[in-house]
């Protein structure tokens, strides 16, 4: 069952950033730095870049093996994921039938190429983006954004929807699995039904934040909550995102695929 | 209806950013100080219920097909347009991490184009100017469809612009909106219908919930409409002067490509009547000076053949291609022996 899945992969991918290793022991605020320029390097290829676009892989593959990521994890999630790409970029073979190259002899459009560029173009943000959660917890991302001076009011309640995303998914899922008990195929699923369904979990979400808020209160809140600074800017952090987009610079204004096939075929 | 990295220039995504940024720090200074303390708590658990409200699916009536709530409308609706665009964009950044909804540049679109509307127009221009009464049932059902369907629509048109300006899709403006637009009707109607059924089930249930929550948000959200409307109309100009100037500095991807095919980063002008006194207007009024709709340059881009169809490199493409792939395959193995040696001594 879906639900299941989402809930399962929430909560897996937030065990997976709380490993100990190289990547996940950086400062946060260089990962998210660093993986913002990756993304914008890659999506600053024009739209028929194929070959150039193959280096940054180093990206994503190195923070999926040095942070010990299971490529399960990630490989699922890319597949599947955002059929909005696809549905968008499948228009460009249809609509763009220019021959560009001709490799070997076998004619390939531009619609093709620009095709193909936007899927690798996705894998590589995608599995990226996924990897940034992987290897920072969400709290590590809460006080990287508080440090770069986003507004405190949005990093607390940030924190607060994180936390509670575990505990209202529970109560959904009890919801859903009793409904589904009392369901007979898609009998009971209907628009009347799930409006009464969700309110009443709107209804528990407000009271639940009623005595969260209370017990805050009981504890001496005063509308701040001080966050831990476990992070300190230091000498490797510096080194990985220097050599990152130094790498990344040179991945962007010379094509490496190119040089090694020119280099084999003499 | 999630842009995706994959679809957007570095312009366009940057100029969103700039944007969506602009109005988080301005909606956090218009709460913090005037608002009550308890809304801090309110708001995170509130975007917890969307993610734990989109996990339950309905039937659409008619299609047998299965959807959820979108819910922004639903929390501009609650928390008044100022709280409900942050946790907007909170439940967009979550997604965004841990979905891989859309792309961390894209967050920057996605927020615009899923919080401003139903925050900014959707919520106080329409909703509002149409229930005076909170009590009134029908007024509140007719205006939370019709602000749902607005509100969906702008953003919809939004997604289009983005991408077209992004001169990624090949997909001419006019087949691209035909295909948006529509559709969106249609979600825009079933979220109207839905919105409208929760605040009406939630008033029956529970009255007190909903009054409650007319007190906290009124005692930050007393601002007039027309303030609104001039913060909207400010911000548009701002973003639209951002746009001009990160598109004058940072040719995006369709330019470099206008340049490789030309050798200049502009497409020749054909004697157009048309499009020269276009391009007049353009220049004086200069909000989008150096930037025209990709769609026309994309048809003079055919006419010319790509000026490197050169076998030789693009076979060394291909053999290279796939050498740095084995290349990265073999270096992620290589530290997945190394940390595996590690854990062993």
């Amino acid at each position: 069952m879906r639900f299941d899945e989402e809930f399962f992969n929430l909560g897996y991918l937030d065990t997976l950033s709380y490993k100990d290793t190289f990547v996940h022991r950086l400062d946060p605020r260089i990962k998210i730095i660093v993986t913002l320029i990756f993304i914008l390097f890659v999506i600053s290829f024009n739209k028929y870049e194929i070959s150039g676009l193959l280096p940054f892989l180093l990206f994503p593959v190195f923070l999926l093996t040095a942070g010990n990521i299971p490529l399960k994890a990630i490989f699922k999630k890319v597949l599947f994921i955002s059929p909005f790409a696809i549905f968008i970029g499948i228009f460009n073979p249809i609509i763009d039938r220019q021959v560009l190259i001709a490799p070997f002899g076998i004619p390939v459009s531009g619609g093709w190429l620009s095709f193909f560029s936007i899927i690798i173009k996705f894998i590589l943000t995608v599995s990226t983006a996924l990897l940034l959660i992987a290897v920072t917890s969400f709290p590590g991302i809460c006080e990287a954004l508080s440090r770069m001076k986003m507004p405190k009011l949005f990093v607390i309640q940030l924190l607060f929807l994180y936390r509670y995303i575990f505990v209202l998914l529970d109560v959904a899922l009890r919801m859903v699995r009793a409904r589904d008990a009392r369901a007979f195929g898609n009998k009971g699923k209907d628009i009347k039904t799930f409006i009464r369904l969700i309110s009443v979990l709107l209804i528990k979400s407000i009271d639940r934040a009623e005595r969260v808020y209370q017990a805050m209160l009981a504890r001496g809140f005063n509308g701040e909550i001080k966050v831990l600074k476990k992070y300190k800017l230091g000498f490797t952090d510096l080194i990985f995102g220097i050599s990152s987009v130094l790498l990344f610079y040179i991945f962007r204004n010379y094509n490496i695929s190119n040089y090694f096939g020119e280099i084999i075929k003499r | 209806m999630h842009m995706a990295d994959a679809l957007l220039s570095p312009a366009v995504g940057g100029t969103m950013w700039a944007g969506s940024l602009g109005v988080i720090v301005y909606c956090a200074k218009k709460l913090s100080g005037k608002m009550d303390e308890k809304m801090i708590p309110l708001m995170g658990v509130l975007g917890a219920f969307i993610f734990a409200g989109q996990m339950i699916n309905f039937t659409i009536p008619g299609t047998g097909s299965s959807g959820h709530i979108g819910g922004g409308m639903l929390l501009a609706i609650l928390l008044g347009p100022y709280a409900a665009f942050l946790v907007i964009a909170s439940v967009l950044v979550v997604q965004a991490l841990f979905f891989a909804d859309g792309g961390l540049l894209a967050l920057g679109a996605n927020i615009w184009n899923l919080g401003i509307y139903p925050a900014f127009i959707g919520y106080p221009l329409i909703y509002r100017a149409l229930v005076k009464k909170s009590s009134n049932t029908k007024a509140i059902t007719i205006a939370s469809i019709i602000s749902v369907i607005i509100s969906l629509q702008l953003g919809a048109f939004s997604v289009v612009l983005e991408t077209k300006l992004s001169g990624i899709t090949e997909l001419p403006f006019s087949t691209f909106l035909i295909m948006m637009q529509p559709i969106h009707l249609a979600i825009g109607l079933i979220e109207g219908i839905v919105t409208a059924g929760i605040i009406l089930y939630v008033r029956s249930l529970r009255p007190d919930i909903v009054d409650n929550l007319e007190v906290v948000k009124n005692t930050y959200s007393a601002g007039s409409l027309k303030k609104v409307l001039i913060i909207m109309s400010l911000l548009a100009i701002i973003t639209g002067g951002a746009f001009s100037w990160f598109a004058s500095t940072n040719p995006d991807g369709l330019e470099w490509s206008i340049e490789k095919i030309y050798g200049k980063p502009e497409v020749p002008e054909r004697g157009n009547p048309v499009t020269e006194n276009l391009s007049k207007i353009q220049e004086k009024t200069a909000i989008l000076p150096d930037y025209t709709f990709p769609s026309k340059g994309e048809e003079q881009e055919k006419s010319p053949s790509w000026p490197a169809v050169d076998t030789g490199t693009t076979v060394s493409g291909i053999i290279g291609g796939i050498m740095v792939l084995a290349l990265v395959i073999v270096f992620g193995m290589g530290i997945r022996i190394m940390n595996r040696n590690r854990a062993k001594t």
